[in-house]
Parts: C-alpha cells; sequence; structure tokens
C-alpha cells in the first residue's frame, strides 16, 4: 500500500513536470501578450489541479492494466501450448490466426467507438454537403483499422520490413490524393490521427512489442514497433476511398 | 451547485467507462471463448482500468475546464491580433507543450527506452532509461513545434497542402534509407501517437480560428491540415534521434 503511495507521489512529481510548459505558455500569452487578466481564475487552477491528478492516475494505471492486457493477450494467443505446437517445429505465419483476429477486433471495436471519430465524420458530411454518411464512414474507418492491424500483426510475425508496407501505403495515398475530390483531402489526413487513442496505443503497442518477443526468430526492437503506424495510415486510405467511391455513385446516378 | 458538479462527473465517468468498454468486451470474449482460461494477474489489471478510467476523467474534465476554452480564446486572439511574430512563437509552443504531456507519448516512450536497453542498443541504468525517453519525448515534442509553425504558414500563405505533405513523405523515405533499422518502427508509430487527446482540440482551434480570420479562407478546407503535419515531421525527427543514439 505505501509502495503505491511512493509511486504515485513520484508520479504526480513528473507529472507536474510535463504538464508545467503548457500552463506557462498559456499564461505568458495570456498575460504579457495579450495583456489580459485569467477569465474564471478559480475554475482554471481547479482544472489545472485535475488535469495533473487525472495524468497521474492514468500513468499508474497504464503500468497496472494497459501494457499487461496487451502482453497478456499477445503471450496467451501466440503461446506454443495454445497453438498445438508441442514439438517446438517452427510455426508458419498461418498457425497465429488467432492473433490476427483478435487485432482485428480490438481495431474495429475501438474504432467504431472512438468519439473523434464521430466528429470527424460528422464534420466530413458536412464538407462534403451530404454526400458522405456519417455512419458510413465510421464503419469504413474501422475496417480500416482492424485490417491494419490484423496486417500489422502479421507483419510482426512474418518479420517483412515495416518501411515496404508504409512506403506501399504512401504511394496509394499519393495517387488518391491526386485523383480523388480535393475537398476531403484535409480531413482524409487528420482523420489519420483521430483513430489512435490515448486507452489504444499502449494497449496495442504492448500487444505488438510482446508478439514480437514470443514469436521465435523475431527481435523486438526492430519488430515490435509498427502497429500504430499501420492504424495511422490505413484510415487516410479509407477515408479517401470512401469519399471517391461515393462521388462515383453519385455520378452514376446522375447519368441514368 | 457543487451537487450538479458531483452529477456531471459521475456523468463523464460514465463517458470514459465506455471509452473502455469495446476493448473489454474484445478481451472477455477471446479469454473466454477462445482461450478458455482465467485472465492472469486479474485483481490487479481490474485496478489498473479503474485507475485509467478514472485518471482519464480527471485529466478530460481539468483540460475542458481551464486549458481548452483558454486556449481556444488566446488562439483565436492571436490569429486576429495578426502579429506574424507572436502567431509564429504560439504555434510553436503550443505544438511543443501539448505534445510533451500527452500521455499517449509517455506510454510509448517508456516502452521504447525498456525495449532498446533489452536489446542491449543503449545501458540498462535507470537513468539513461529515463534520458532516453525524455530525449524522444522531446524530440517529438520540438518536431510538432515546428509542424505546427508550418501548418500556420501555410494557412497564411495558402500553400496547397498536399505539396507539403507529398514533400514530407519523401523526406520520410530519405530518412528511412539512412536511419538505424531499429528506430524505424518507433519513429513510424510517433507519428500517430502525437495525436490524440491535447494537441488536437488545441491545434484545431488554432487552424480553423486562422482560417475564419484570413479572406478567401474556409475553415473546413484550410482550418485542418494542421494535425497531418504534426504526424509527418515527429517521424523525420525520432529517425534524426535514433542516427544520434544508435550510431
Amino acid at each position: 500500500m505505501l509502495d503505491i503511495l511512493f509511486d504515485f507521489i513520484k508520479i504526480l512529481f513528473y507529472t507536474l513536470r510535463d504538464v508545467f510548459p503548457i500552463l506557462s505558455l498559456i499564461l505568458f500569452f495570456q498575460i504579457v501578450v495579450l495583456k489580459q487578466p485569467i477569465p474564471h481564475l478559480k475554475r482554471v487552477i481547479l482544472g489545472g489541479v485535475f488535469v495533473v491528478l487525472g495524468l497521474s492516475f492514468f500513468i499508474m494505471g497504464l503500468e497496472k492494466a494497459l501494457f499487461p492486457i496487451g502482453e497478456i493477450m499477445a503471450s496467451q494467443l501466440a503461446d506454443p501450448a495454445f497453438l498445438g505446437n508441442v514439438d517446438g517445429e517452427v510455426l508458419h505465419w498461418s498457425n497465429y490466426y488467432w492473433i490476427y483476429i483478435f487485432a482485428a477486433a480490438i481495431g474495429f471495436a475501438t474504432t467504431i467507438a472512438e468519439p473523434s471519430l464521430i466528429a470527424v465524420a460528422i464534420k466530413a458530411e458536412e464538407v462534403s454537403a451530404g454526400t458522405i454518411s456519417p455512419l458510413g464512414l465510421r464503419i469504413t474507418v474501422a475496417i480500416g483499422v482492424a485490417f491494419a492491424l490484423a496486417l500489422g500483426t502479421f507483419r510482426i510475425v512474418t518479420g517483412i520490413p515495416l518501411y515496404l508496407f508504409i512506403m506501399g501505403g504512401y504511394i496509394i495515398v499519393i495517387i488518391q490524393t491526386i485523383v480523388g475530390p480535393k475537398d476531403l483531402i484535409a480531413l482524409a489526413y487528420d482523420s489519420g490521427g483521430v483513430t489512435t487513442s490515448t486507452v489504444t496505443v499502449p494497449l496495442v503497442t504492448a500487444l505488438g512489442l510482446e508478439l514480437s518477443g514470443v514469436v521465435p526468430g523475431r527481435n523486438p526492437a526492430v519488430d515490435g514497433f509498427g502497429l500504430i503506424a499501420f492504424a495511422s495510415l490505413f484510415p487516410i486510405i479509407s477515408v479517401l476511398g470512401y469519399s471517391q467511391f461515393m462521388v462515383l455513385k453519385k455520378r452514376m446516378s446522375n447519368l441514368k | 451547485m457543487l451537487k450538479n458538479h458531483f452529477l456531471l462527473l459521475i456523468k463523464k465517468l460514465k463517458v470514459s467507462l465506455l471509452d473502455l468498454m469495446p476493448i473489454i468486451v474484445v478481451v472477455v470474449f477471446f479469454q473466454t471463448v477462445v482461450i478458455q482460461q482465467p485472465f492472469p494477474q486479474i485483481g490487479e489489471v481490474l485496478i489498473g482500468v479503474l485507475f485509467v478510467v478514472f485518471g482519464l476523467m480527471l485529466f478530460i474534465e481539468g483540460l475542458e475546464m481551464g486549458l481548452f476554452p483558454i486556449g481556444e480564446a488566446l488562439a483565436y486572439a492571436l490569429a486576429k491580433k495578426g502579429s506574424l511574430f507572436w502567431l509564429l512563437i504560439f504555434a510553436f509552443a503550443l505544438g511543443f507543450s501539448t505534445t510533451i504531456a500527452e500521455p499517449a507519448l509517455l506510454a510509448i516512450a517508456k516502452e521504447a527506452a525498456l525495449i532498446s536497453s533489452d536489446a542491449g542498443l543503449i545501458s540498462q541504468d535507470p537513468d539513461t532509461l529515463n534520458n532516453y525517453a525524455l530525449g524522444l519525448r522531446l524530440s517529438v515534442a520540438f518536431s510538432v513545434g515546428i509542424a505546427i509553425v508550418i501548418g500556420v504558414l501555410r494557412i497564411l500563405k495558402g500553400w496547397p497542402l498536399y505539396y507539403l505533405i507529398i514533400g514530407g513523405y519523401i523526406l520520410v523515405m530519405l530518412m528511412t534509407a539512412i536511419a538505424p533499422k531499429e528506430i524505424i518502427g518507433l519513429a513510424y508509430d510517433a507519428g500517430g501517437v502525437t495525436t490524440s487527446t491535447i494537441t488536437v482540440p488545441l491545434v484545431t482551434a488554432l487552424g480553423v480560428g486562422l482560417a475564419n480570420v484570413i479572406k478567401g479562407r474556409s475553415p473546413l478546407l484550410d482550418g485542418f491540415g494542421l494535425i497531418a503535419f504534426a504526424s509527418l515531421l515527429p517521424m523525420i525527427f525520432v529517425m534524426a534521434y535514433g542516427l544520434f543514439w544508435f550510431k
């Protein structure tokens, strides 16, 4: 119990250091540059206390829950005993199918419920004057992230270099940018960031690192990262693809 | 007043619990149907989940009470004031300071330090680990600061977004060719991590505020796109950081 308290105080101290720049930035600009008092000072101070306390609790929970969940799921689903491999022979990548399914399920479930994606989807409907339906966009992005994480875990199992996939993804994005509808480009690029939320990032990172540690022949330092990169690239492709598809569909129905 | 606030907190708690719900559902399903074994360390993990839910709730509530309204008003006021010097300083400082406090980046930096020391790339002692993780976060924060400055200049000058993005992709490819292979995965991931809880709302406010103030700019078209830079430049800077540490 005392240990937890001691840990918490240490984390609290680090958090104060982390939050200090943003607090001083806002104070400096408000008072020195704009020469205005802080509105609702009491509320703002209370808010600052909440931010520091909340972040400290989150970091405690990170180490007790989010990292362990990712690690435990990866080690269970890639465990030779679970895979029915008792003689210790080297497994084919297709033997690890449960890990791909798990990664896809986590990707789909967290993305479809992601609040910032819902906000982006509503904005996309406004920008496109109703051509894009918010629910359709959310499902498209969620499938994109599910596919991204499944492909990402496949890459970790096989050890194919990450940059090949990312370069391939970039080339697709560049082509889509050139031929696709222009008014959704900025929104699509931004949507890459919104799918990787604060809760998902630690869990998925731990999943990838543990997986690369369990699969024989893989090295966590080289192969373990990259899942977040996949999950940020695929939404761009799916948003651009979805908007292209909707524009095409509209054109077809106009032709009739 | 106090009671209302309390009720609001409970509501917020429910919202952050809902954020975790999809993960819980998927994990429980796999544990019971696929693995069919009791979940290891279940007690500790549950306590941790409570910490995460409660912490995120407090964190977001605190941001909405103070930082967000002031930050947004500030971004808007500076955009209107028309002093390019202060605007650019603000843009850099905003990108830097919001990224340093970003929880997801903290998480990934920590894991990265552990993995690199396990692989023998950096030494095992706690000081080196902390320095490596902090250095990683500083270089990401610095790059996000620069990215926001470029993004603001783009909105002011009306440069097309995709030229800059494609240029950025080409730089990423060039850096990939020369960076040590142990840093590449981490660098690519750093791009997706920078844009979550704190950075997005404040930076979007700055972009939309700017696009509103400048004639001939549409907030929807030009206001976005700041985040896109904030995910590109960290990749380039983290690869440079890897060159510095691992060679």
